[in-house]
């Protein structure tokens, strides 16, 4: 057996189909956008090198910033969340009745598709007849915003199921990342006099850092690249009111039949995921002190 | 320990060949199947939104693969904005169908301009041309030559509900001041004057397109978008300018800048609104579906999009157009098929399209000769009097200033955009081109 999987030969035939896929369609496909994004190409027909000029254009384009101004909110948004999220968790991993089932009813969100969620918060802010205004203005509240319509609602009202989408996801990894801790260590805090608030922050969450560390990356490059949701439910709109970078990408190169410029957005939108990586890799990194 | 090394390989292969399946499974579809020609059909018209479109054209494909023995049709049916999707992915990998839907005038351009489509003019000038209202095929021209064959001819009057006009005492109105007091009328009432679904954006374009028509006439909108006009014209402001006031007399119903049409259509539907500015492609809804109570449809009338005092252009203009028209494959493998069949089902659906599923086909119709609701006859003979017909807006203009303009109409609606902003940064994105 051991034997076997040693053979490098062996190894590369399991590698392979995986190695073949993934560069067929992502490494390649990635590539091809670098290339596409120097030319003027209406999707069909000649490409024209064109050189630098779409990044010059990219630099100065107004929209281009203002969406990704807006992806940058999302994904402050997003990483705000894992507050929360890790709050959630660090409750539902003591000893509390029901946290099984509570866990669940978090993770439920996960399991439907972008497209219903969408239409389903659609449905909920529907402006006249939507379960939102119809609590408002019972509530007493007489003129409620019109939110999917109304620009300074629009990205809010997109950032709450977004946040609500990907709740489950988290906790479940904080959770799982909880219970690895060995239970001794929360044993001998509580013989030395230590409240559950001390064992929280200077026991539980130290020894996760690692795991914070990643869903904070994830967080942060799902939100730069965010597109469903907004597709779905605004489109962008109204004019651009919700735009984030991904669907400006969408729009210049599918709407605009412009797929030289929007290549260009979209290899930036992959450096910029890039440099955030690193910069967040570089910034949270754990001296080995700390560690233990 | 050998067994368990050979069962691994054995997943090994298994995979492999799952992968490599994968990989073919694509080309063997193009593949003609024995002496079988096969054309590749793709439409719009889903079974379960277009009932009756569907039925017809699966009719038209039987009668032809009977005619024509040894052709089979292959279909593909997509809904409308899906189907965009597709025929844009389609083109830049240049796989497009052999016959297929396509729009007329900007959406086109490109098309051609990649030489995607064949020129039909062979086709039209087969005497299929004198059978064509006139006016529709030339939508579908790009520098002399045809590249489309129009199906449908849509014009949008603004459809009312006559019951809910009755309980206010309103009356049909004919100038755009007697329209702006049953406005009020409405909304002093509580009823929504007006159904709009400006998600979508054109359906408020359709609003600003007649108000610039009726007070800047007919040509204005063409002359500024070929470039011999300019769009800072004083009449496409104050156009704009009017959309605001009807916005701030709560004409629209709340939150149509985030509403989609068909969310605006179902309170148009549901008696939630008075009045509806759409294409002829509704009226199935307002006479022959059955889906709809008969009730609400023998309350359905319509009028003619007021003209205002002192305005340019008469009440028998039109915003409108050829709807959607067939395109051939510039690089189809059975052009010679494909081309007849596209003749074939223009001929066929002229018969049909009317009677059978309500739709204006691109083709003449004898209002003497066929049985209709009333709703239809009368349009019809609207439209042998009309003196302009307006391509709509966004299909006149080529993609990316087509975007410009559907965004700025969202901003005048939801009144982000003074209408001098408004007018001038139409004729900056115009200038571009």
């Amino acid at each position: 057996m051991n034997h076997i999987l040693s053979n490098k030969k062996v190894i590369l035939l399991y590698i392979a189909p995986a190695l073949f896929l993934i560069l067929a369609l992502v490494y390649v496909p990635i590539v091809l956008t670098g290339y596409y994004g120097l030319m003027k190409w209406t999707g069909f027909g000649g490409m024209k090198f064109v050189g630098l000029e779409n990044y010059s254009r990219l630099i100065q384009d107004s929209l281009f910033w203002q969406s990704a101004y807006h992806s940058f909110l999302l994904a402050l948004f997003s990483v705000l969340s894992l507050i929360g999220y890790l709050l959630v968790s660090l409750i539902l991993a003591g000893k509390i009745k029901g946290a099984n089932l509570i866990r669940k009813i978090y993770l439920i969100p996960m399991l439907l598709a972008s497209v219903i969620i969408a239409q389903l918060w659609m449905k909920i802010y529907h402006p006249s007849n939507g379960l939102l205004n119809h609590i408002l203005i019972k509530l007493g509240i007489e003129n409620p915003p019109s939110w999917l319509a109304d620009p300074e609602w629009v990205l809010f009202a997109i950032i709450v199921p977004v946040i609500w989408q990907y709740a489950g996801f988290y906790i479940l990894i904080y959770y799982a990342a909880l219970k690895n801790i060995p239970q001794e260590l929360e044993e001998v805090a509580k013989i030395d006099g230590a409240t559950p608030f001390q064992i929280a922050t200077r026991i539980k969450v130290p020894l996760i850092m690692n795991v914070i560390k990643v869903t904070i990356v994830l967080a942060v490059v799902g939100s730069l690249k965010y597109f469903d949701l907004i597709y779905v439910m605004t489109g962008g709109g109204p004019n651009g009111a919700s735009e984030v970078m991904a669907s400006y990408m969408y729009n210049k190169a599918f709407n605009e039949f412009d797929f030289g410029y929007g290549s260009t957005v979209g290899f930036f939108l992959l450096i910029i995921c890039l440099i955030v990586t690193y910069l967040i890799r570089k910034l949270t990194v754990v001296r080995p002190n700390d560690n233990n | 320990m050998k067994r368990k090394g050979y069962s691994l390989l054995f997943a090994a292969v298994l995979v492999w060949t799952v992968v490599l399946s994968g990989c073919s499974g694509g080309s063997e579809a193009g593949n003609e199947s024995g002496s079988e020609k096969m054309i590749q059909f793709m439409h719009l018209w889903p079974a379960g939104s277009s009932k009756h479109h569907n039925m017809i054209v699966k009719d038209i494909i039987e009668q032809f693969e009977s005619k024509h023995p040894g052709v089979h049709v292959e279909v593909e049916v997509l809904e409308n904005e899906q189907y965009k999707n597709k025929m844009k992915i389609l083109s830049s990998s240049n796989q497009l169908p052999d016959v297929g839907f396509t729009w007329a005038a900007g959406y086109l351009n490109p098309f051609v301009e990649g030489k995607l489509f064949a020129p039909l003019d062979d086709v039209l000038d087969d005497g299929l041309k004198d059978e064509f209202v006139s006016g529709t095929t030339e939508a579908y021209e790009v520098d002399g030559q045809t590249y489309g064959l129009p199906l449908e001819l849509n014009i949008a009057p603004i459809y009312y509900n006559k019951k809910i006009f009755k309980e206010n005492n309103l009356e049909v109105p004919e100038t755009y001041k007697e329209f702006k007091n049953v406005v009020k009328t409405l909304e002093s009432e509580g009823v929504t004057p007006i159904a709009l679904g400006n998600k979508d954006r054109w359906t408020g374009s359709l609003w600003y397109m007649y108000l610039a028509d009726r007070l800047g006439g007919p040509k204005m909108l063409n002359k500024a978008i070929d470039r011999s006009g300019s769009f800072e014209d004083s009449a496409f402001v104050s156009a704009a300018d009017e959309i605001q006031k009807l916005v701030k007399a709560n004409a629209f119903n709340k939150g149509f800048n985030g509403l989609s049409n068909d969310e605006a259509k179902s309170q148009f539907l549901n008696e939630k609104a008075a009045m509806y500015l759409m294409g002829t492609w509704e009226l199935p809804n307002f006479t022959t579906n059955e889906e709809i109570p008969q009730e609400f449809r023998d309350n359905v009338g319509y009028f003619k999009f007021p003209t205002v005092e002192g305005g340019k252009s008469d009440i028998n203009s039109w915003v409108g157009g050829p709807g959607v028209g067939l395109f051939v494959a510039q690089n189809s493998k059975v052009k010679d098929e494909s081309k007849e069949f596209a003749e074939f089902f223009v001929e066929k659906w002229g018969d049909q399209a009317v009677t059978k599923a309500g739709v204006i086909p691109a083709t003449k119709v004898d209002t003497g000769e066929v049985e209709l609701p009333q709703l239809y006859i009368d349009i019809l003979d609207d439209l042998n009097q009309s003196s302009n017909l307006t391509l709509f807006a966004d299909v006149q203009m080529s993609s990316s200033v087509a975007e410009t303009h559907l965004n700025l109409i969202q901003s005048l609606f939801g009144n982000e955009v003074q209408p001098k902003d408004f007018a001038k940064r139409h004729e900056e994105a115009l200038q571009k081109e």
